[in-house]
């Protein structure tokens, strides 16, 4: 248990909703992570993916139930653990160095050690030369480059991702996908990446959980080789590879099946 | 004169425009797309036309153009109103402009009334018999002086020859009127004295004086002397009233049994006092209504009709100058006083209105001893003496000296800081500028900054707490609906008519707005923006500082913006209310003296101002949120 990095323990999250209603977004969720474990959560929509994830982030107190990291219980926001949203959430008053070196302005860090790691982050996430742009001016995929870099020169230990890529196109996405695989591999940080398309679950997962919901919870684990393939051999064709395949119809169905049980609940 | 080459000069500009424009047009390229947006980009030569056009309207229908080209028009329209106006009094008297003779209206109207109260008095239950018939009695009377005046049995021969005296002079008139020779040339000394009135005599449009009065061409003379002529036969006419010995008998015996009636009347028979009276107004209107037979006056109305029309030739083209170039009203409508109707009274002419433009901007003229915009040098003492607070003074240990027995006060270290903290020193002079434009633009600009200082901080922990939305809510609901010229009144008795007062009625204005829009902005921040940068480590002050503030700042300087507008537009209504400074002050006491110029000269520099004011806004705006509405 000690060697494990991030440990929860029959977390439980009770809302109430405006109506009086009471909804169980999470219901003993336990799980533990290694450092160096990449981790993507798959759900139909209402199955508590986001409010696992913002727990995980202390922005949320779960009802019941501990999270710790690194043996230390997370009870609110903290550096060692970024974050990355869908919309990348840049401030847009500032410019592309500005936004990565948010974090270390913060601390009131030294600004010429601050400028030389910017300029790394940059290099990294392919924004070089890009310093000075307003980020209003940037396109999605490249915002998501920057919020990437924001949250990687802060040297996080627990990187949280939610639905970071969903408003992309399919080409710029595919891309990204590749910078999160090397981005992964080169740092070797634990990530939590949350995403609502089957394929990008698969290719980047190296564990993947599958959660129902009413009341939220994980319905399925799996182990994925494609991660570590993924660092080696084009995405594509992975997207081919037999295995691939088969996964990917039996989750599909899985969802499927769920969203069925939903409708019908209602109905 | 420099008016004319200037109206030629915009003539020219508008139709040499219109011609580039519409050159430019043949060889632009044709856009076939109805509502593309390139056309609406316009370009300065239709700029021209619309500000020529503009400058035009204004010289013409303030009559400036009329000035220019015929400058002694208005005197000798002037001088025809007063003919017209003398004829106007005889011939009302007959169906000339009237459907009837004034003696058939008088007399169709006063049987009419005699009918009704015969019918009145009848039916009323309070009158007694014997008092009804008393008023019957008096009324038949009444009735019969009539006949007393239109027949032509009683028409004294003396009436006959004045009414054809007068006649004879109106005709000779008429043949006098058109020639040369008329006005007959005074006496010498008389005509020097002319000549000397007319040099002391203001030009059109000068202050004090609309239109000179005195006739200056020798057309205006004409008139004028034809006008003072008919005033004496028309008030010789109404003197004469045709009241024959006969009439004049029947009407006293009238006037006679009403006193007695009434002298008899005890204090309770109000009503039958009132009956009374009424018949005597009666016969008086009867009296004094110049009533002659039928046939009587036909010469005399001849040659009135015969003068009218000898003048209104006589006028030449002052009646085309009149129709073209008074647009809107006239001179001639105003009769003998000589002013200007319709747009020449209110809408002053360019040269006016520059000349006093430049007047006012003199700093040794302003308006009420005041400048507009100026500087004056003060001492940095007062200013210090201002910012630093009496008490530190005060609180100095020690006293502050007392006068010795030599009847001298030796200064010690307390009183010698208290003369430091009071400005009482001399340093060195600074420029520093006053007058109504910087009055207005300081309490502005104070009012506006003291509201984003306390509106901005209050309205972003409004947006961010429930404790403050909900405490202060109720006070800032509370006053800010209430229209702020509603508050005018109180905080002007509270704070006084200066600064203090003016100030402050701008501070609630733009606090509540600076309140609203710091709370939008605050409120409005995406939660994934404060999670990410908690997420990065900052504390909640900078969370504030560096995220909050910036994400509402389009909000806070779009509500300057309007508060801008809003304080402008409040503190100009303050002014009107009272005060002694200010550009509203200057506009509220030239609307009391009627300065038509000083009121468009102020309305334009309040113009500007707001206008200044909205576009540094706009500027900065530009400059400090560029990325408004990209996020």
């Amino acid at each position: 248990m000690l060697m494990s990095d991030l440990v929860s323990q029959d977390l439980n999250m009770i809302f109430k909703s405006q109506k009086g209603e009471t909804v169980h977004a999470l219901k003993d969720i336990s799980f533990s992570l290694k450092k160096g474990d990449l981790l993507t959560v798959l759900g139909p929509s209402g199955c508590g993916k986001t409010t696992l994830l913002n727990i995980a982030a202390g922005f949320l107190r779960p009802t019941s139930g501990t999270i710790n990291l690194a043996g230390k219980e997370i009870d609110g926001p903290g550096v060692e653990r970024g974050m990355v949203f869908q919309q990348g959430a840049l401030f847009e008053w500032l410019t592309v160095t500005e936004n990565v070196n948010f974090g270390l302005r913060m601390k009131k860090e030294d600004p010429i050690t601050t400028a030389k790691k910017v300029d790394e982050w940059l290099d990294i996430v392919g924004l070089q030369g890009f310093g000075n742009t307003p980020t209003y001016q940037l396109s999605g995929g490249m915002q998501q480059r920057v919020a990437l870099a924001r949250c990687l020169i802060n040297d996080p230990e627990l990187i949280l991702m939610d639905e970071p890529l969903g408003a992309l196109d399919a080409l710029t996405r595919e891309k990204m996908q590749s910078l999160v695989l090397k981005i992964w591999k080169e740092t070797g940080k634990t990530i939590i990446l949350i995403t609502h398309s089957v394929e990008e679950a698969l290719l980047l997962g190296e564990k993947l959980y599958v959660m129902a919901p009413r009341p939220g919870r994980i319905h399925k684990e799996y182990k994925l080789p494609f991660a570590t393939m993924g660092l080696d051999i084009d995405l594509r064709e992975i997207k081919n590879n037999e295995e691939f395949v088969s996964k990917r119809e039996e989750i599909l169905t899985m969802i499927w099946d769920m969203e069925e049980e939903i409708m019908g609940k209602e109905i | 004169m420099i008016t004319g080459i200037i109206a030629f000069l915009l003539i020219v500009a508008v139709i040499g425009s219109i011609l580039y424009g519409r050159r430019l047009i043949k060889t632009e390229k044709i856009d076939t797309v109805f509502g593309n947006p390139e056309r609406a980009l316009g370009g300065s030569h239709w700029v021209i036309v619309g500000t020529c056009f503009l400058m035009l309207s204004w010289l013409y229908y303030s009559w400036d153009i009329a000035k220019s080209f015929y400058p002694k028009s208005a005197n000798e329209l002037c001088q025809v109103g007063k003919v017209t106006d003398s004829l106007l009094s005889l011939k009302y008297l007959f169906p000339i402009e009237e459907r009837q003779h004034k003696s058939t209206d008088i007399i169709e109207r006063e049987n009419r009334n005699i009918k009704i109260y015969v019918n009145e008095i009848k039916n009323h239950p309070d009158l007694k018999d014997k008092d009804k018939d008393k008023f019957f009695n008096l009324l038949d009377k009444v009735q019969l002086t009539i006949p007393l005046l239109t027949s032509e049995k009683y028409l004294e021969t003396s009436s006959i020859n004045k009414i054809n005296d007068l006649t004879n002079r109106i005709r000779q008139l008429t043949v006098n009127f058109p020639k040369d020779s008329y006005p007959p040339p005074l006496s010498s000394e008389e005509e020097s004295k002319r000549i000397e009135a007319l040099k002391k005599q203001l030009g059109w449009g000068a202050t004090g004086e609309e239109v000179p009065t005195l006739p200056e061409t020798k057309k205006g003379l004409k008139f004028h002397t034809a006008a003072k002529e008919l005033n004496t036969i028309s008030d010789e006419f109404f003197a004469l009233r045709n009241h024959n010995p006969a009439y004049k008998a029947a009407m006293q015996e009238i006037k006679d049994e009403i006193r007695e009636y009434k002298n008899n009347l005890n204090e309770n028979q109000e009503l039958e006092g009132t009956y009374a009276k009424d018949i005597h107004k009666l016969a008086r209107r009867i009296e004094y209504a110049s009533i002659f037979p039928p046939k009587t006056l036909v010469n005399m109305e001849q040659a009135i009709i015969e003068f009218d029309k000898v003048q209104d030739e006589e006028k030449g083209n002052l009646n085309f100058i009149d129709s073209v170039f008074f647009p809107g009203g006239t001179i001639l409508s105003s009769g003998p006083t000589c002013s200007e109707d319709g747009p020449g009274r209110w809408l002053p002419k360019p040269s006016d209105t520059f000349r006093i433009f430049a007047d006012l901007l003199r700093p040794s003229v302003g308006f009420k001893y005041v400048p507009m915009l100026w500087y004056e040098m003060m001492d940095v003492s007062k200013i210090v003496g201002f910012i630093l607070p009496d008490w530190i003074a005060d609180i100095l240990p020690g006293k502050y000296p007392v006068h010795t027995s030599a009847g001298k006060v030796e200064p010690n270290f307390k009183s010698k800081v208290l003369d430091i903290v009071t400005g009482e020193f001399e340093l060195f002079k600074i420029p520093i500028p006053y007058g109504h434009i910087w009055d207005s633009f300081l309490r502005v600009f104070l009012g506006l900054s003291l509201g984003i200082i306390f509106g901005v901080p209050l309205g972003i922990f409004m947006g961010l707490n429930r404790f403050a939305k909900g405490f202060f809510d109720p006070l800032v609901e509370l006053y800010r609906p209430v229209p702020p010229l509603a508050w005018a009144p109180l905080i002007i008795t509270v704070f006084g008519i200066d600064n203090v007062g003016k100030v402050f009625l701008l501070f609630m204005v733009s606090f509540s707005i600076m309140i609203i829009s710091a709370r939008a902005g605050a409120s409005g921040t995406q939660l994934s923006k404060i999670h990410a940068a908690h997420s990065l480590g900052a504390s909640r002050w900078q969370i504030l500082r560096h995220v909050i503030f910036p994400n509402s700042l389009p909000e806070i300087l779009t509500g300057i913006r309007v508060a801008v507008g809003m304080c402008w537009g409040t503190l100009v209504a303050a002014e009107f209310l009272a005060g002694t400074t200010g550009i509203g002050f200057v506009e509220n006491v030239a609307r009391k003296y009627m300065q038509y110029e000083v009121i468009w000269i102020t309305i334009f520099v309040m113009g500007m101002l707001g206008l200044l004011f909205d576009v540094t806004i706009r500027k900065i705006i530009d400059k400090t949120i560029p990325w408004r509405g990209k996020g």
